[in-house]
């Protein structure tokens, strides 16, 4: 074989004490569901203090070939944000490695070493929590294998192991002139003990990080050789689509599957829980053996309201007693003695993550377990699904993580429903083929898991100072976590802080400020959807401020500033976004600048945004950020994510919404939920605060700004204010 | 029997003309590096070339596709499709990737028949391609290099 590796589990080193000590307290809690114990998703984002400890023995993690190749074995998820180039980049810097030679392959699921460190016995990627917890596992993984390196090339060349140095992938004692290269010396290296105590390298040492580095991904993606989960093809492979029920809580009364069978290449028709499965030889044929399958639903406990009544139900709910969810001071004094109030009301509707590559997964029964080919996010919560419905244990669940064509939240349910439907139709069919469960766009965008509606509603006042004297605030939604498997996770003390995070502990200092929530219950799916509860939070905090920055007659950097006098990392996001966007300049008639700022996820993000509202139409036309996401592990990562995030929450902002008729979502592809095209795209200038503090959040935290950027320069130019999303246009005529 | 000529090979194919020429290449062909993004030519994940021309094989029956030139993104070559790819590469455009493969083939087209397009032109070229991750800056600027170094 060219390849001796680094990684082979099967065969632990002896001095790995690390690992073993890991594995077995590990291994208690790997398969059962005790999340309970550790951080909710929201509040890990917040989670500071001490590095995470985790294993990194190069064995676990790492494998290098004779041909000098080194393949990291990527813990993380692929959906596009880039992590397979930072974790590899983390090793790379320490071990030595020329860039040129890295490579990535997704571990196996297998919490008891490749946990997120953060969530637990759970292995699994979201919260933009990547970099973060796995800063220092990674690195340790690269300079322990770099001494490992260092401790075979001494030993074979019977020199001091302190006079060899590892440089682009080249293991060098230069007194001696002796060199080797890694793949040279892999096999004798992995034998060496794992050392116990990891030195890393200074920040002013970096090589990597820090620098713009080719994607690891980017080959495989600009070729179409990139594999993703609708690219598998097993031997026999049935491919199915389901019916499922029209209206949530809908559920089938009967079906009658005579048409269906007559479609050429349909070969099975079977009822799971999640609906109807349509199981054919290709794609074509079970989407058009769906199209003739007839099902009755039994709607007893479906909803059936419209949207209208259902933000009527919101507005009743305001009115009734809440849950405190949070605040400071005593807002109730302070808005009594303010001098003017703004009172308003804000309404967010449904939205669907609608990621390109459809919801899929194939799955195919062994005689001792199951396997899975998925964009698998939540790996660890995925094996647990799938063996509830199969009757087997989590561990006999092997997860083939591939690429994701997106995910924004999605693919990582806290339900697990497109796993648990893979799970149910190949045991519908006793295992007899493997199945590859397919969504259209249509399943997509009327299958639930969506962002919740919500409202909001905020009285807020100013003192005869121009001082926020006081700010309460009410938000009502459906929780994402309540009656989930991750609700005793989540929701301390009954609150569902996704609700209301970026309100209640707002980095500004506004000194009297009461947050309460109100819970909607419906059977509309939901959960996180990327930035989470800051997609709507830092709408309304943002647009609100600007609005009490124009009663206040300040300018709203200005006020931002003085409510930042304690962050000083925030407040110079604020002045760099500023700075660069030409703030305080004339931008002419029928233009607008405005500004917002949104922490989430560790992370700072400032925007300005110029808008067009000539002929009443708008037009975004450039967004200039600001970002502290400590060290910018690669900063070209970090500017392709917030493009990326302008890109995704500019069609959030103009258009998209879910709507319901009757409990029926009215939207069904992308005609009517249009995502962001081309010629929308503004200009975007992305200025990254240099930095050598721990690296935060980055997937998500360009998302929240973004909006009420936009919303803050329509009133710029217009001074009317467009309170919910997506923006009312009509009213800029 | 259809006969669909792809990537410069003839295939033999047993399925309904009434099959849409995405599915016939991806569940027949197995050349998945053409998408399935919505089905209804919505989104150009699903772009080929037929002919030279960009089109969403997701909405072109197996039997309109017949005795055509398919190319996909597998075998897409020249000056103009190294020029785009080599510039997607160096740019760094994809994040997720699933779209990718159609934007380039869109992309391919673009330059073949404008050597040196305005953003406007860009606009129009494009507008049939959606990213989610919206890479879209991106992909503007990687046309403009691609058409730079075609120059």
């Amino acid at each position: 074989m060219s390849t001796s590796n680094l990684a082979n589990p099967a065969a632990p080193t002896p001095f790995d004490a690390s690992r073993r000590d890991f594995l077995k307290s590990a291994a208690v809690a790997a398969g059962a569901f005790i999340l309970g114990t550790y951080v909710a998703f929201p509040e890990i984002a917040s989670a500071q203090g001490e590095a995470p400890q985790g294993p990194y023995d190069p064995n676990l993690f790492l494998r290098i070939g004779a041909d000098n190749i080194v393949t990291v074995l990527s813990k993380h998820f692929e959906m596009g944000q880039g992590v397979t180039t930072g974790l590899s980049t983390m090793v790379a810097e320490e071990l030595g490695a020329d860039w040129s030679t890295m490579r990535f392959e997704f571990a196996p699921a297998d919490a008891r070493i490749y946990n997120n460190l953060l969530f637990g016995p759970l292995m699994g990627t979201g919260g933009s929590s990547s970099m973060a917890e796995a800063w220092e596992q990674m690195r340790k993984v690269g300079a322990a294998a770099r001494m490992m390196f260092i401790a075979a090339a001494a030993q074979k060349w019977n020199v001091p192991g302190g006079e060899i140095v590892v440089e682009k992938s080249v293991v060098i004692h230069s007194r001696s002139g002796r060199k080797a290269n890694l793949g040279e010396l892999a096999a004798d290296a992995m034998h060496m003990p794992v050392p116990k105590d990891v030195t890393l390298k200074p920040a002013k040492d970096w090589n990597l990080i820090g620098t713009k580095l080719p994607r690891l991904d980017t080959p495989g993606k600009t070729t179409g050789k990139a594999v993703f989960a609708l690219d598998i093809t097993r031997p026999g492979m049935l491919t199915a689509v389901l019916k499922r029920p029209d209206r949530f809580g809908g559920k089938v009364a009967s079906f009658d599957a005579t048409e269906a069978k007559k479609i050429d290449g349909v070969v099975e028709v079977v009822q799971v829980p999640a609906g109807v499965a349509v199981l054919a030889k290709d794609t074509w044929s079970a989407i058009r053996g769906r199209e003739a399958l007839k099902v009755t639903w039994d709607n007893s406990s479906a909803e059936k309201r419209s949207t209208a009544e259902m933000l009527e139900q919101y507005r009743q709910l305001m009115k009734q007693p809440g849950i405190s969810a949070g605040g400071r001071g005593d807002a109730a004094a302070g808005l009594t003695r303010a001098a003017k109030t703004v009172e308003a009301e804000y309404a967010f509707p449904y939205l669907a993550h609608a990621p390109m590559e459809p919801m899929n997964g194939v799955i195919e029964l062994h005689s001792d377990g199951a396997e899975i080919w998925s964009g698998s996010q939540l790996q660890t919560l995925d094996q647990i699904v799938a063996a509830k419905f199969l009757g087997m244990k989590p561990e006999q669940i092997k997860i083939n993580t591939l690429l994701g064509g997106g995910s924004f939240g999605r693919r990582a349910s806290t339900a697990a429903d497109w796993t648990a439907e893979m799970a149910q139709v190949v045991k519908a069919i006793n295992g007899r083929a493997p199945v590859h469960v397919v969504w259209t766009r249509e399943d997509d965008i009327r299958g639930g898991y969506y962002r919740p509606m919500v409202m909001h509603r905020v009285k807020a006042g100013i003192d005869g100072g121009g001082e926020i004297s006081g700010w309460q605030q009410t938000v009502v939604s459906k929780s994402i976590f309540k009656g989930t498997g991750l609700e005793a996770m989540a929701m301390k003390g009954g609150v569902d802080n996704s609700m209301v995070e970026g309100i209640a502990d707002t980095p500004y200092a506004i000194g009297n400020l009461a947050v309460d929530i109100r819970y909607v219950e419906t059977p509309i799916t939901v959960l996180w959807f990327r930035s989470v509860g800051n997609t709507h939070t830092a709408y309304v905090m943002e647009t609100m401020l600007d609005e009490l920055a124009h009663l206040a007659g300040k300018d709203p950097v200005a006020l931002r500033l003085s409510l930042l006098t304690k962050q000083p990392r925030h407040a110079e996001v604020v002045r760099l976004a500023a700075e660069k966007s030409g703030w305080g300049q004339a931008v002419g008639e029928g233009r607008g600048r405005g500004f917002a700022f949104h922490h989430s996820f560790n992370t700072s993000v400032a925007m300005v945004a110029d808008v067009s509202t000539e002929a009443a139409k708008l037009r975004v036309g450039r967004i200039v950020a600001a970002v502290d996401c400590g060290v910018a592990i690669d900063p070209d990562v970090v500017t392709a994510q917030i493009e990326g995030a302008i890109g995704f929450a500019l069609s959030i902002a103009l258009r998209n919404q879910l709507t319901f008729k009757d409990g029926l979502v009215e939207q069904s592809n992308f005609d009517d939920y249009e995502p962001t095209r081309m010629r929308e795209m503004p200009k975007v200038e992305v200025h990254i605060v240099k930095s050598t503090e721990r690296p935060t959040g980055i997937g998500e935290p360009g998302v929240p700004p973004l909006a009420p950027a936009i919303a803050n320069a329509i009133a710029a130019s217009t001074g009317k204010r467009l309170r919910s999303l997506p923006l009312d246009l009509s009213a800029l005529a | 029997m259809i006969t669909l000529k792809v990537n410069g090979e003839s295939h033999e194919l047993d399925v309904s003309p009434e099959m849409p020429l995405l599915w016939a290449l991806r569940d027949r062909l197995h050349l998945t590096g053409t998408k399935f993004g919505c089905g209804k030519a919505m989104c150009g994940a699903c772009t080929v070339h037929i002919d030279g021309q960009a089109a969403r094989s997701c909405s072109i029956m197996v039997g309109e596709a017949a005795g055509k030139t398919i190319t996909t993104i597998e075998a897409v070559s020249g000056k103009v499709a190294e020029a785009v790819t080599q510039a997607w590469q160096r740019l760094d455009v994809v994040q997720c990737g699933y779209c990718q493969s159609g934007q380039i083939m869109s992309a391919i087209v673009l330059l073949t028949g404008n050597k040196a397009p305005t953003d406007e032109d860009i606009d129009a070229s494009m507008e049939g391609n959606i990213c989610r991750c919206g890479t879209y800056v991106r992909i503007r600027h990687a046309i403009h290099e691609a058409a730079k170094s075609l120059a």
